[in-house]
Parts: C-alpha cells; structure tokens; sequence
C-alpha cells in the first residue's frame, strides 16, 4: 500500500487574515469560519492544546461540557437535526475517541451532519501503544463518511474545510478528523478556504430530465398512486415541495420514522406512518397501490418487512440523492436521482391535477379500524394505568403541537411517533436506523442549545434513560430549559413486548429495578414531579410545558402495555397485526 | 446468471490516501464477502492508483458493492468486469535448491515449456518467474513441487480492459 499525506486539491475560494498561531487556535478559527457556534465535548490530555485556546474563545464559541463524550456525539447531533447546521464536538484520544463511535455510527446511519475532532498522541508516538493512544482512524472508518489524521499544523484549515464540505454536502454524514498533540502545538500561518468541491466526490448526482417526465407520466396514469417519503425530504427542505405533489396529483403520503413532520400530521393526504409500528392503512396499501413514489428514503427492513412480499404489485419510483440505495433493497421501475428538492421541483409541472378520492378512503376506512382496534384504547383506555399514548396526547395539547419531540428506542418511541401530531418540519428527532438507547436525553439538550425559541420535550424510556443519565449534570450546569418526560414501564418494553409475543412470556433481563428518579433530578436541582394516576397528568404536563427551568416528568405507565400494529419479524406489510 | 457467483475483476480508480484500503476492505467484510485476490499500484492517471479486487459473487450483488465503493469520497471511479472482458494475469516466483538445476533434468523441461524466466542463479538456490493465467501458475506450481521448492509467492491479479476505460476523460473534465 502506497502512503503519503492527504492529498487535497480543492479549489479555493474564500481568503481569511494570515497570520502565525498554533494549530489549536487554527480549530477554532476553522470553526468561526464555518459559523460554528456551540460544540460538544469533554476535555483530555492529548485535546488539551485545543481547550487551552477554547479558553480564549469562549465570547465567539460555546463549548458545552457533556458528562460522557456519547452525549457530546448526541447532543451534537440533536443539534444537527434540529437546524441543518453541522453538529460539532470534540474529545481526546484513547477513551475519549472511542466512545464517540456510537454516536458516529448514529450519525452515519441516520445521515447526520457532523465533524468531530479528536486529540491524538504526539506524531513520534503514533503505533507505539503510547498512553491514551488507539487507532481512532481505523476504528471509525466504517462509521464515517469520511475521516482523516493530521499531524502537522499547516494541513489542519485544508482538513477541516474538507471536513465541514463532506458533512453537509449531498447525503450528509459524520467526519472525524484526528489531530495529534504536536500539531496542536505547532506554529504556522494560518489561513482559511471553504472547501465548494473535490474531484473524487459527486455530492449530488445529475439529474436525468427524461427520468422525472419518465415519473410523471407514470404518475398520471396511476389509479393507486401512494408517496412514502423519508428523511431525505427534510434533509434537502423540500417540504413545500412535497406538499405541492402530493396536492397537485392527490396522492395519499406516508412518511418512515425520519420522514416524520415533514408535512403536518393534520393535512387530509398524510396517510401516517409505515414499518414495523407503523399505520395500519399504510401498511397494507403499500401492497395494493399501483404506484409507490419513494422520496428519500431507503426501504429499510423495517419498513418493507420481508422484501420478496413489498410492493411486488406495483411501479415504483425512487427519487434518491444517493445512486447506492437505488436497488439495494427494492428494484426501482424509474430512480430520479438528485436532491429532493429540485427533483420534485422539475416534477411538478410535469404533473396532472387528479383526485383519487376512492384510493384515499381506503386509506380512511383502514384508519377507522385502527381506531377502534388499536387507538381508542391508546387514548382513552377502559384499565387504570396510563397508557404512553395519553402522555403524547399531553405534550400535543399543552404545546399546540409545536414542541420537538426528542425520543430514544424502543415502545415509548414507536409510541410518540404514532400519536404526536406534528405543525411544522424538525420536530421528530430520534435514533432511527441504529436505535440507540440513551440518544434522547443529550440530544434533546444539543436541540434545545441549536433552537432556544422552540419547545424540546425528551420522551424516553426508564432503559434508555439511565444510559445517558449523567447528563443531567449537563443540564444543571447550562441551565438548558430542556423538558424530560420518563414513560416508566420498570421493563425494557419493548424487548419483554416481544418475548411476550414470540419467546413464550419468558421475560430474560427485562425487568428493571429502577431508582428513584425523582430524587435522581431533585439531586441535579432540576424540578421534578411523579404522575402515577391518570388524573394528575394534564396539570403535570402544563406544568413542565409552562416552565422555564429544566423540568423533569415521570410517568408511571402501564407495566405491560404493548405497541400496535405491528408486523413481526420475516413477515410481509400485508400481515400487519393489530392486536 | 444475476445470482449465480462468478468471479469479477474490480477496478477501482481512488485518491493516493492513507487508510483508503481499509475504508474499501471494510464495504467486502460487512457483506461477509472473501476477497480473493488485492493488488494496489499506480495506475495510467498521475497521482491516481489503481486497485485491482478478484471476488466470486453475484452480479447483483457486485452492483450493490460497486455502488457502495463510488459512494467513498477518494474513490474516483469503480468498474467490474467478467473475465472475457479483461486482459489479466498473475506473477509468481519459485525459489529451488540449484543442485536440482543441475541434477534433474526435468526441471530444465518444465523452465521451457512452462516459458518460465530464471531470475537469478547463486550456488545455494535459483529463482523463478511465471506470469500468467491461475491454471498455468497452478500447474507449474504442481510440477515443481515434486522436486521440492524452499518458497512460493504468487502475486493477485492484474488485469486491463478490452474496452477503453473512460476514466481519464473522467478526470480530465474533473480536473479542468
């Protein structure tokens, strides 16, 4: 294998002052450059050199002091979802680095933009299992869409451009960039270019004109047109553009987990959600439209269940920006490639006006049986305990539905997804493709930090929230008016859910013997209550809504509630369950 | 013919970075697929190396793996080919005790027709070259090893394109 230093050829375009600092301070000029505002990180030995000139900074950049460097990678990229602003943290070498590879795995599978930058050993100590020394490089290489090791000062601003232009373009993802100590130290003079491209890397395909007029007359002919759309329309902002086509050619939309209030959840064609835990109309008219538009999506296996049974029936067309999801999992009748938003654009006026009133009440008649099998008894339940469902009821009418919703993995996330009733876009922030337990808590802070004038309400299981707990110490020292709800089952429900359903009720380690998480948030002088009986909830929740502080809120909820529909491992969209 | 495994040559056109062949390693190990054979040189383009991947697998499977290597950002461009559509070979070196050189006829035969090349002769041992399709390394590999060989070392292949790779116009527009 040939080696040789980072060979970059971008053209540049934007000059800034020269002058001679440490590659420290070129960090966080790099930063200021690129409008960062706020990181995330934790300090160590080799990042010292970096905190050092933070310290320096701290009127022009806000570093947030996380309790973990996990919750630095979340918060970061609570940050990133909530405002399509790059998500920035740091950490030290060794520990530090490693325990960032959740949140980059996160980040990568979910497309998330985000640098991350890591303090490295002294270059002359490189391979020699120095202290706090691990090859962060080889280690996040399959987790990052790309990442690179600098070990001397005057690479550090080509880097950093090329860091920041590889997060945010195209399908956007996480980067880490690996500076060791001396480069830090290193003196040179400085100064900064925006990255616009590099010629290895096509951010966003072309667009084939004839494959769009291609969609459209397929469209136009369709009598069961039915719209799936993914994360890629809220990452590219072509919201109002998929509201325009879904109204101009009638077509019913339903929308994957990330997709989620990209189009508000009131609007007459937002037929709810499909996969797993999905709507149940969705589900099973995935089976019989004759056209399904995929926008920005990538069938995940939790939303096509088993792949030799979805949409067989029916043309279908994918509007990606990525050329690697297209057949990777379903084969695509027209793939349009390009970003969503200038797709549909050119779609547009391509399209027919149409009414598919009869195809749409299919998707009604479905709903109202999911209202009486399922719903009703979510929302209103003939048994005592209370149900996940009525909490999200809760947080919808004493927010006016504006609150983002941060949740974490697992029943109460299926559970919040289903029933928040969304107005506008970025306001469904979870862990969808990694299902990472422990994401809500520090991303709801990263969120709260990015957008201080929207409600950020964290609804998180009694499970995930004990594997970020710590940062509450966050929140008690920023002061960051973040709103925790705990649906607590005391079980890993949705794993005893299906241990229930599939493993003969024999509930293995799902059981949990909490603490009390009252005296846990009173602890980290953050407001707290217990809700255990029905009644008291809608004061409790309008209590925390109207609170300016931090504000925790408990809910003991049924032990062994179970989240339908839902489609069960290996089976086909068409054998949704709903009980 | 999409689903049954055949051998592909993979031709990846990349950045001349550290820790590419990692990144690139890593989209066969998450498949779970064998790497047969790697060979990573310079290629026709200044700067831009060339790495040539043997691997047995489905062609659906091989577009999908192919779309996943273009996806990297030093990756310039990725090509697959069958093997009717390459030019390939493999290099091999044999090192054998000289005596046998001397004492055994035979060898002497299997140099000449096998169209094998003496590198280097010293009184201890001589080495070998052989370049050429898999059959014929293999089969040299059989004939020698009857006499003895000290060591064997066989190159990955290495192959070129009937058709005209369009990466250099590619890079060209690229680049200007």
């Amino acid at each position: 294998m040939i080696m040789k230093e980072h060979a970059i050829r971008d053209t540049p375009t934007l000059s800034t002052v020269t002058e001679k600092i440490s590659g420290a301070e070129a960090i966080i000029k790099c930063f200021l450059a690129e409008d960062v505002d706020t990181v995330f990180g934790y300090p160590g030995g080799a990042i010292m050199p970096l905190y050092d000139k933070l310290y320096g900074y701290q009127k022009e950049l806000k570093h947030v002091l996380t309790r973990h460097e996990q919750g630095a990678t979340h918060a970061a990229q609570g940050y990133a979802r909530i405002s399509n602003k790059v998500g920035v943290c740091i950490a030290t070498s060794g520990p530090g680095a490693t325990n960032l590879i959740t949140g980059l795995a996160d980040a990568m599978i979910d497309s998330t933009p985000m640098v991350c930058i890591t303090g490295q050993v002294a270059s002359h100590l490189l391979g020699t299992d120095a202290f706090q020394e691990t090859d962060i490089i080889g280690i996040s290489t399959p987790v990052t869409k790309w990442n690179a090791q600098v070990t001397k000062a005057a690479d550090i601003p080509k880097v950093l451009a090329k860091a920041f232009y590889i997060a945010q373009s195209g399908r956007p993802g996480p980067v880490l960039i690996d500076i060791t100590k001396d480069a830090q130290f290193e003196e040179f003079y400085f100064a900064y270019e925006k990255c616009k491209s590099i010629r290895s890397y096509v951010p966003v395909p072309d667009t084939d004109l004839q494959t769009v007029k291609d969609a459209a007359h397929l469209i136009n002919k369709a009598q069961k047109p039915m719209v799936i759309w993914g994360q890629g329309v809220v990452l590219s902002e072509a919201e109002k553009e998929l509201q325009l086509m879904i109204e101009k050619a009638g077509i019913p939309a339903a929308w994957t987990i990330l997709g989620a209030s990209a189009i508000p959840t009131s609007h007459l064609l937002n037929v709810g959600m499909v996969g797993m835990h999905g709507n149940y109309a969705p589900n099973l008219l995935t089976n019989e439209c004759d056209v399904l538009i995929a926008i920005g999506m990538r069938f995940d296996d939790r939303v096509t269940g088993d792949l030799s049974r979805y949409a067989t029936q029916a043309k279908v067309i994918h509007f990606e920006i990525d050329p690697s999801e297209v057949n990777k999992n379903v084969k695509a009748d027209i793939a349009v490639l390009g970003d969503a938003k200038n797709t549909l654009g050119l779609l547009l006026p391509y399209l027919e006006e149409k009414k598919h009133p009869e195809w749409l009440a299919q998707f009604n008649a479905l709903y109202e049986i999911e209202v009486e099998k399922v719903i009703k008894e979510d929302m209103a339940p003939s048994v005592d305990g209370i149900t996940m469902a009525e909490v999200i009821q809760q947080i919808n009418l004493r927010s006016d539905s504006k609150a983002a919703i941060v949740s974490d993995v697992g029943q109460h996330q299926m559970i919040a997804c289903r029933y928040a009733s969304y107005k506008q876009t970025r306001s469904n922030i979870t862990s969808g493709g990694l299902g990472t337990m422990g994401f809500a808590l520090p991303a709801a802070i990263g969120a709260k930090m990015a957008v201080p004038n929207r409600d950020v309400v964290a609804v998180i299981g009694d499970g995930g929230y004990q594997m970020t707990i710590q940062e509450l110490g966050t929140i008690f020292q920023t002061k960051v008016p973040v709103k925790i709800v705990v649906l607590n089952n005391e079980f890993l429900g949705m794993v005893r859910q299906w241990q229930q359903l599939f493993f003969d009720k024999r509930y293995a380690s799902t059981e949990m013997t909490n603490p009390d998480f009252i005296k846990i948030a009173e602890g980290y002088h953050i407001k707290a209550k217990q809700v255990t009986d029905r009644n008291d909830l809608a004061g409790a929740v309008e209590e925390m809504m109207n609170s300016d502080e931090a504000y925790f809120l408990e809910v003991r909820v049924q032990k062994e509630g179970n989240v339908f529909p839902m489609i069960p491992t290996g089976a086909s969209v068409s054998e949704v369950r709903l009980q | 013919m999409e689903n049954q495994e055949q051998l592909f040559t993979i031709s990846i056109y990349t950045e001349n970075n550290i820790g590419l062949l990692n990144r690139i390693s890593a989209i066969f190990q998450r498949r779970h697929v064998n790497i047969e054979s790697i060979n990573g040189s310079a290629s026709e383009i200044e700067e831009v190396s060339k790495w040539t991947i043997l691997v047995n697998i489905t062609e659906e499977n091989m577009k999908k793996i192919i779309g996943q290597i273009e996806k990297q950002v030093e990756v310039i461009k990725a090509y697959y080919h069958s093997d009717d559509e390459t030019i390939y070979q493999e290099s091999c070196l044999f090192k054998i005790e000289s005596d046998l050189l001397f004492e055994e006829p035979q060898i002497q035969n299997i140099i000449k027709e096998s169209n094998a090349r003496i590198v280097t002769v010293n009184k201890e041992f001589f080495v070998l070259e052989k370049s050429g399709r898999r059959s014929e390394v293999d089969l040299l590999y059989r004939e020698l090893s009857a006499h003895g060989i000290l060591q064997f070392n066989r190159s990955g292949r290495i192959a070129v394109t009937k058709e005209p790779m369009e990466i250099s116009k590619m890079l060209e527009a690229l680049n200007s």
